[in-house]
């Protein structure tokens, strides 16, 4: 009834080919940001910080990347959890070789270097596709998590072979370090995953977004209208390796505090960020933010309702949990490959319909 | 048909093309030359070659032997991508649209060629970018009046019925504004309204916009119509190349390609 576009009539293309069209999406929209913003700070402490909110940001932005890589572009990675390490590896070497420099910087910088790597990386992608490139790029997730274990430059020779963050300030509130507080870490990871969420958004819709696009949906017709391949790609490869590198830096350094390449960036960190982004939504960002929600809050619920509530074994709730992750898993790939964010999408087709059945 | 238009120089010479695919050859010794603003139909019965001579043309395939030459530029092997950048446009047999983006993605993404704002001002989108996207949206939208498919702007085009797709198709390959414009048998399984609104269209492209058009077509009494000049092939050979008259009446062309057919006329 309330959820409706008439009466909202476009008058330039521009207005058209804004983010949110209906006037009521912009006002979710913005209420949602400013309760994230001006509401959530106030009332979050170290549980919600940790093992939900920052645990969410983290790999939406991780999410993300991905989704521009595999969304967009069609390319399949299983070298996320590699990538991230170096995101993290690059912002550790950089902030305590220059103390000094701003930790915005350090992120941005790790974030280039990840893209250099993406890059070299996304090169086997000009010659094979589909199940080969995975294999590919999980070479590079083994050959990356192998590197930070055995060179010691990386870890600056620590003898655990552990990273750990030293306190870094933002416009002098401390973000990393066990003594951040909660709520600035918080609002840090917000503030960094709206910008690239935004930047995302507005790439993905225009020249480079759209050749991304027609390299995934037809690569040959792509390259007989013009657009070049190797650019296509490769730039799909960088800027999806930058918000993975960001993630990982942010992972590290905001959310973990300390690291160690074995368990932090293995394997199922890929996999992990691979389920974010089908269950979300391949080629959506908000399914980006959906996808890590649900992957991050199901086993939180499913342990509080089934240890907690109902005295199962934490044993049992992880069962359940991977039986339920596998199941939605082919679900979304067999039935609903654009994921939670269509759903959404078809529910508020059908409440604009509403009360009318079509 | 009383269109005023002035045919021009050669905008583009095939010489002695061959092309082979190991044993098969798809096309032998073939030379024609197409002028400028001018409606150039390539006919011929199944498998004739026809398909392969458009994607040597804008490079899909690299033909064994022979030249091109087009606008003064002769090569043999270029890449798609750079003869797009040339200058050329084209639609295929089977339909190739991005099956996942709207009818406007589609058509826009036909003039990616034709900006050149960078990453970082996309990411930022306002200022530079959006200046030039809706510049470009603009020429699209042109595009999208002309073809009378205002409606589908937002839609998928996976969900669009055949002849629509062929269409949009067909406006992706003018947005980008080419000077020559290949079109892969632009009427096939479309009935006779469709049939007649896409010979409008192409009529009017070449009219308004002086656009070279090369087409392959099967429908005899369209290439009769519509085109100023014709070349038939046959099993990769040359029979005949001339006014849509001459042709006509051409006793080789009568027997391989009306008379006994090995092919099929659809
Ligand atoms: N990629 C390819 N690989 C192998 N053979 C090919 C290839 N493309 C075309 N051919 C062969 O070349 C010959 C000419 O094919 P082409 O598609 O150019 O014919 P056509 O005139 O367009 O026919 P149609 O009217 O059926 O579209 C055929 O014998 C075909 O089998
Ligand atoms: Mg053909």
């Amino acid at each position: 009834m309330f959820y409706r576009e008439a009466g909202q009539f476009k008058t330039s293309y521009k207005a058209d080919q804004a983010i949110f069209t209906i006037t009521q999406d912009k006002f979710f929209v913005g209420a949602f940001l400013i309760i994230a913003f001006g509401v959530v700070p106030f009332f979050i402490d170290d549980y919600w910080a940790n093992a939900i909110l920052i645990h969410v940001l983290v790999y939406a932005l991780a999410g993300l990347g991905l989704n521009i890589l595999t969304g967009y572009c069609g390319q399949v990675s299983l070298g996320t959890g590699g990538f991230m390490a170096v995101g993290a590896y690059a912002s550790y070497k950089l902030t305590t070789s220059f103390p000094e420099l701003n930790f915005i910087i350090v992120l941005l910088l790790s974030g280039g270097v990840t893209a250099c790597v993406g890059m070299f990386f996304g090169l086997p992608s000009l010659r094979i596709k589909g199940f080969y490139l995975a294999v590919a790029t999980l070479a590079a997730q083994f050959f990356l998590v192998w590197l930070f274990n055995k060179v010691g430059w990386f870890f600056n020779y620590s003898p655990t072979g552990m990273i750990v963050s030293p306190p870094r300030e933002v416009f002098g509130f401390l973000i990393t370090g066990p003594e951040a507080s909660p709520a600035v870490r918080y609002l840090f990871c917000l503030s960094v995953v709206t910008v690239f969420a935004l930047a995302a958004k507005n790439i993905v819709r225009g020249r480079i977004g759209r050749s991304w696009m027609a390299i995934r949906d037809m690569d040959i017709a792509a390259e007989l209208i013009g657009i070049r391949p190797l650019e296509a790609k490769l730039s799909a490869f960088a800027v999806s390796s930058f918000y993975v590198g960001v993630a990982g830096a942010l992972y590290f350094n905001v959310w973990l505090g300390t690291a160690e390449p074995t368990e932090a960036f293995d394997i199922f960190q890929s996999f992990f960020v691979l389920f974010i982004v089908i269950i979300g939504g391949l080629g959506s960002i908000l399914g980006s933010f959906l996808g890590a929600a649900f992957m991050v809050l199901v086993p939180i619920t499913l342990k509080t309702i089934m240890v907690d509530g109902m005295g199962f074994a934490v044993g049992a709730a992880k069962h359940v949990e991977v039986m339920l992750l596998g199941s939605l898993i082919i679900f979304f790939l067999i039935v609903e490959p654009h994921g939670l964010a269509r759903l959404w999408q078809i529910l508020k087709e059908k409440l604009r319909r509403w009360p009318f059945p079509y | 048909m009383t269109y005023e238009r002035t045919i021009g120089d050669t905008i583009l010479a095939v010489d002695q093309i061959s092309l082979s695919f190991g044993g098969v050859k798809a096309l032998s010794d073939i030379s024609f030359s197409v002028r400028e603003h001018e409606v150039f139909a390539i006919i011929g019965p199944n498998g004739a070659g026809k398909s392969s001579m458009l994607n040597c043309i804008n490079g899909f395939y690299h033909p064994q032997e022979g030249t091109i030459t087009f606008k003064g530029k002769t090569r043999r092997q270029v890449r798609p991508s750079e003869a797009a950048r040339d200058g050329i446009a084209r639609t295929f047999q089977n339909i190739a649209l991005f099956s996942g983006m709207s009818t406007l993605d589609n058509i826009m993404t036909g003039r990616n060629t034709k900006m050149n704002k960078g990453l970082f001002w996309q990411a930022i989108r306002v200022g530079p970018a959006e200046k030039e996207e809706m510049a470009h949206r603009a020429v699209v939208e042109k595009v999208i009046d002309f073809l009378e498919i205002e409606a589908i702007r937002k839609t998928a085009v996976g969900t669009l019925p055949y002849g629509l797709q062929k269409r949009v198709e067909l406006g992706r390959a003018l947005a980008a504004e080419p000077d020559l414009l290949l079109l892969d048998e632009p009427m096939a399984g479309m009935n006779l309204e469709e049939k007649q609104d896409m010979c409008r269209f192409i009529l009017d492209v070449n009219d308004e916009f002086g656009t070279t058009i090369v087409l392959i077509e099967h429908d005899m009494g369209v290439v009769m119509d519509i085109s100023d000049r014709v070349v038939v092939l046959d099993y990769g050979k040359k029979l005949a190349e001339g006014t849509p008259d001459e042709v006509r009446t051409n006793q080789d062309v009568i027997d391989a390609y009306l008379g006994v057919s090995h092919g099929e006329d659809e």
